[in-house]
């Protein structure tokens, strides 16, 4: 049943067409953005870099900037504190409502976002709050906090709970087995969440766009520019949010390999 | 020992459910009230009167969400039939290149789903990418590929791709090669054995996938936006047009609560069918 290899490299072409099908509107984006036109048109002939200086001098573009930090780093934090205990209650113990929980958190993710907002928007004016980047900070996490306690569970589901029962057996309390035992193991599943919840806070749109009020994300000027108002900045501060997505990535690889690095040592040292 | 565990288990739940709880539940029980108010009132202070449904039926909201639902069932059948190769490549053929496919798709999840789209009017828009080089090297030109139906609908295939293929590989992932060979030595063709045996094996990964492709297509908004150039005007379109420019909320409510309630009878039915131990890989 092996597929033949004519099979096999029809299958590996189709997988690099897939990916370009993907990445073509991203090339685009970043021809675009170093059009020095006003008014785009492909072929381009002129390229330049001068609509990034503009965009970089742009004071409004700082405060975008800002309030997406500020809303994916509060995001982070807290999806990974609440993902990782929502992980456990999702994939190691046995408790009576865990069906029952399991289903509940994937329900935001099985939910048009659009609609969330708004219904977000709306309850936030009944209760009196006034929408700032604070309350796009709730926004994100009912839909980032499941994702990223499925990234988590997914690290716990693999995980031999007779490490945790033999830790307890030798004496250690509940707080010392999960610092001792739990944190480190599932260490590099909470660092991937943390990584998905600033990269999907950072990108989102749909939830930042009713729940934001005067504070603006980058996503949304981008798409209030492409609706109406087009400006040549768009391409260009859309590549710099990329930009900045992929510096978090590379700094993420970093800090893993770091602490594999150092669990490692942490392993040699007690053999 | 088993006490401590269901203890535990409960404490560590609560607090992904009280986020849950304020951020999920609570709006849409307002949602629900809302969309029970007269016309254009601001709190829920009234008495229930349901007349927002009444005019929901009789301006012809249904077509809008005709044309929500249909797009999203087109595009959950298009990404189904081309995720199903490469997610079949991805678990069973291509070894070491399927976590290149893997994180060259989740990386695409990281940049904003409006900058992409974008990306795609650059693309197809006349004087784009594609027909402004074809004009300047070829001579052949075309008319604006934008502005209509196919296109809000190949938006929304682009966008929920990963949303598909990944479930799918891993529910192809959980059938066995066994399986497959048995079959196969019984002289079953290929077309009987993803019949018989891939298709229904790998059926928790399909639900998912396809549960997730047309629930999140259904309350697209963006797509019919940005690409379709309003062509036909989504359900989500028309919520948002009711909250925000006619400010008349419970009539919003309304059209919220009725895409609320297909989708969530749907996702409810479907989740519900899933082992979700199963599907993530629980080995005990």
């Amino acid at each position: 049943m092996k597929p033949t290899p004519l099979t096999r490299s029809a299958l590996f072409v189709y997988g690099v067409l897939a990916l370009v099908f993907l990445y073509l509107p991203i090339v685009a984006v970043g021809f675009a953005s170093v059009s020095k036109a006003r008014y785009l048109t492909f072929p381009i002939k002129k390229y330049s870099f001068d609509w990034y200086g503009k965009a970089l001098e742009s004071s409004t573009v700082y405060d975008l900037v800002a309030s997406s930090l500020k809303v994916a780093c509060i995001v982070t934090i807290v999806s990974m504190v609440v993902g990782f205990f929502g992980a456990l209650a999702f994939a190691r113990y046995h408790w009576r409502f865990r069906g029952l929980f399991q289903k509940l958190i994937l329900l935001p993710i099985f939910f048009p976002q659009t609609v969330l907002g708004l219904a977000l928007l709306i309850w936030f004016n009944s209760v009196g709050i006034i929408p700032t980047w604070h309350t796009a900070v709730v926004a994100h996490l009912v839909w980032i906090a499941p994702i990223a306690t499925l990234v988590i569970a997914i690290r716990a589901y693999s995980f031999d709970p007779a490490l945790e029962e033999a830790a307890r057996d030798m004496g250690a309390s509940t707080w010392t087995v999960l610092k001792e035992v739990t944190v480190p193991l599932l260490m590099p599943g909470v660092i991937s969440a943390g990584l998905f919840s600033f990269l999907l806070s950072w990108g989102n749109f749909p939830l930042s766009l009713f729940t934001t009020g005067a504070d603006s994300t980058l996503p949304e000027w981008l798409y209030a520019k492409m609706v109406s108002g087009y400006s040549p900045l768009v391409p260009t501060v859309g590549i710099l949010s990329i930009a900045v997505s992929v510096v978090i990535l590379i700094l993420a690889y970093i800090i893993f390999c770091v602490v594999r690095a150092i669990q490692q040592n942490r392993l040699r040292a007690s053999a | 020992m088993e006490r401590a565990e269901r203890r535990q288990g409960f404490l560590s739940a609560l607090p992904l459910t009280i986020v849950l709880v304020v951020s999920f539940l609570a709006p849409l029980l307002v949602v629900a009230a809302f969309s029970t108010m007269p016309t254009k009132v601001f709190d829920l202070g009234h008495v229930p009167d349901f007349s927002a449904y009444v005019t929901l039926l009789e301006l012809g909201y249904y077509r809008s969400l005709l044309w929500s639902l249909g797009m999203a069932f087109a595009a959950t059948a298009i990404l189904f039939i081309i995720c199903w190769p490469l997610a079949f490549a991805m678990s069973k053929v291509f070894g070491k290149f399927a976590i290149v496919i893997t994180i060259g798709v989740v990386m695409t999840l990281f940049v904003s789903e409006n900058i992409r789209l974008f990306g795609w009017v650059l693309t197809l828009m006349k004087g784009g990418l594609i027909e402004g080089h074809l004009r300047a090297w070829l001579g052949i030109s075309f008319e604006n590929a934008l502005y209509n139906v196919p296109v809000i609908i190949f938006g929304l295939v682009y966008v929920y791709v990963p949303f598909m293929l990944f479930p799918l590989a891993q529910g192809i992932a959980m059938v066995p090669d066994d399986a497959r060979q048995a079959a196969a030595d019984l002289g079953a063709s290929r077309w009987q054995i993803l019949k018989e045996i891939d298709l229904p094996l790998s059926a928790p990964g399909i639900v998912v996938g396809s549960l997730l492709c047309f629930v999140l297509s259904a309350g697209a908004l963006a797509e019919s936006k940005l690409l379709g150039g309003q062509a036909v005007i989504v359900i989500a379109d028309e919520v948002e047009t009711a909250f925000t420019y006619s400010q008349n909320w419970p009539l919003g409510s309304s059209l919220a609560m009725v895409l609320i309630l297909i989708i969530g009878t749907l996702a409810v039915v479907g989740i519900g069918k899933v082992n979700l131990d199963a599907i993530m890989g629980r080995k005990r």
